[in-house]
């Protein structure tokens, strides 16, 4: 098929007025409020449900949440996540009657995609993908986030279950509760 | 003091001022083009380095200085080495004959008043496309060669339809002097060769985009195309030398731009157009020269980021098949105007 072409007309063969209405456009857009952020001072909005770093929470009596079931480990796919479980004679739970809790959890941020297959997997909403999105550090080894470190980012999370302390006041009112 | 020793003296000093205010002014053309650019997309450009970002040709010195001068092992040695001198030194060579202020304490400003000025200029002025060229050929590789194929079909085809460009300009004026073009715009308010010969301006402006490889006819780097163009294997203070040589080749067409058309370093009211007699004259008539060539210069960067690259035929088309008839009908028209004036 063939597109007929329109003959331009003469002004339009002169390139002139078209470059001039060009000239035109720039200059306005140069006046213009300009878009950028000011990055590390400004920064944006980071919208509900953003999948960031993940960390550690704690719930709202201060109390680890995490109790080394090592379901993270085992979901995570870059293998990111190092847990050690406290083991048969290792230090008992933060908490009276409760499950035991990590000695040593680590997550290699340089690992981490941030799928967060870990929040999902997690039975006790101990880990959170949360809103950290530039994690930096001038070494290899700072990019693994220790427990103390993730527990201090990750921050409290209102627990709505409290599943420990109510299993607790159960075995009290039973006067079953197993020597701690 | 005698004549002679005078007169070296002065031209030392005037030389080595000249140099280091053109470099100056190269480095911070670079900046301005950066801020117009960012601006005319709605950014806001290099900014954090010192206020508005005002250190940052400084800091991309620093950064071109201590860059390790790789040299990649397939080039043509020689040529890799003298391409960016050949770019460089013309552009800084063209300043040499453009009177940038009337006088000074006595002193003609301008560096050497040759009497076939603009015939010097443009003599200087196009070997600087050479050493494009042979950076293309020395890089040894494919995007810089065609950068150097490319450059070398746009310099036949605009140089030409340049040169004729200006010739209505000196058969109005009747002498080559720079000087002399200068004195005869200073005459009344619509003096300026801009007015008696818009063609010629024209022609010569767009003539200028090409010399100084800007948009739209930046062929020859393309960076969309040819990933840089000549400059491709070129790092450090090698690459700074070609990006400063066509910025200063930038400044020193807009200096000829401003010396034939706009009227040099003279204002048609306030008795700017004379020559000055007191010395703060003498550093207004500068500063109005510096004024319009920034002018030019920012038209420069503005057409710069308005405008889209046009194809080398396009460009072959244009410099032979328009300009140069167009040129020429000019000469002859001024020719049979001056015929029957006289």
């Amino acid at each position: 098929m063939i597109v007929p072409r329109r003959k331009l007309s003469f002004l339009e063969r002169l390139y002139l007025p078209a470059i001039l209405s060009g000239l035109r456009v720039t200059l306005r857009h140069f006046f213009r409020r300009k878009v950028t952020m000011q990055y590390p001072e400004e920064r944006w909005v980071v919208p509900e449900g953003y999948r960031g770093a993940p960390y550690l929470v704690r719930d709202q009596h201060g109390d680890t949440k995490c109790v080394s079931c090592q379901l993270c480990e085992f979901v995570c796919p870059p293998r990111a996540i190092r847990i050690v479980p406290p083991g048969p004679d290792g230090p008992p739970a933060d908490r009276p009657n409760a499950e035991k809790m990590p000695k040593e959890f680590e997550i290699n941020m340089l690992r981490c995609i941030f799928c967060g297959f870990c929040q999902e997997v997690c039975p006790e909403e101990a880990i959170f993908l949360q809103q950290d999105y530039s994690l930096t550090g001038l070494a290899r080894g700072e990019m693994i986030y220790d427990k103390e470190k993730l527990l201090d980012l990750g921050g409290i999370h209102q627990d709505r279950h409290l599943k420990w302390q109510r299993k607790h006041a159960e075995a009290e009112s039973q006067k079953v509760s197993p020597p701690s | 003091m005698n004549p002679t020793t005078e007169f070296i003296l002065f031209s030392a000093l005037k030389v080595v001022l000249v140099t280091i205010i053109l470099l100056t002014i190269v480095a911070y053309t670079v900046y301005v083009e950066r801020k117009v650019c960012a601006f005319i997309q709605d950014r806001v450009g290099p900014n954090r380095t010192g206020p508005f970002g005002l250190l940052q040709p400084l800091a991309d010195a620093v950064k071109a200085f201590l860059k390790e001068d790789f040299v990649p092992g397939h080039v043509r040695k020689v040529y890799f080495w003298l391409a960016p001198a050949i770019v460089m030194v013309p552009s800084l060579v063209t300043i040499a004959v453009i009177p940038f202020g009337s006088t000074l304490g006595g002193q003609q400003m301008v560096l050497a008043d040759l009497n076939i000025g603009i015939l010097f200029t443009f003599a200087i002025v196009s070997l600087g496309v050479y050493g494009i060229v042979l950076a293309g050929y020395a890089a040894n590789s494919k995007y810089p060669f065609m950068g150097g194929i490319r450059s070398s079909a746009q310099v036949i085809s605009y140089e030409v339809a340049m040169g004729l460009s200006v010739i209505p300009v000196f058969m109005l004026v009747g002498d080559l002097n720079l000087s002399s073009v200068i004195g005869y715009q200073a005459q009344g308010w619509f003096g300026w060769l801009v007015f008696k010969q818009p063609v010629a301006f024209l022609l010569f402006l767009i003539a200028g985009f090409a010399e100084t490889n800007r948009l739209p006819f930046d062929m020859p780097e393309a960076e969309q195309e040819l990933a840089g163009g000549y400059n491709v294997e070129y790092g450090s203070i090698k690459f700074a030398m070609f990006f400063l040589g066509e910025y200063a080749n930038m400044v020193a067409v807009s200096a000829m731009i401003v010396t034939l058309f706009l009227g040099g370093w003279t204002l048609p009211f306030y008795g700017l157009g004379e020559p000055a007699t007191s010395f703060l004259v003498g550093l207004a008539h500068i500063g109005i020269f510096l004024a319009k060539m920034f002018a030019v210069l920012l038209f420069f960067i503005w057409v710069r980021w308005m405008l889209p690259r046009f194809r080398y035929d396009q460009l072959m088309d244009l410099g032979w098949k328009r300009f140069v008839p167009i040129a020429l009908a000019n000469v002859i028209l001024t020719a049979i105007y001056l015929w029957l004036e006289a």
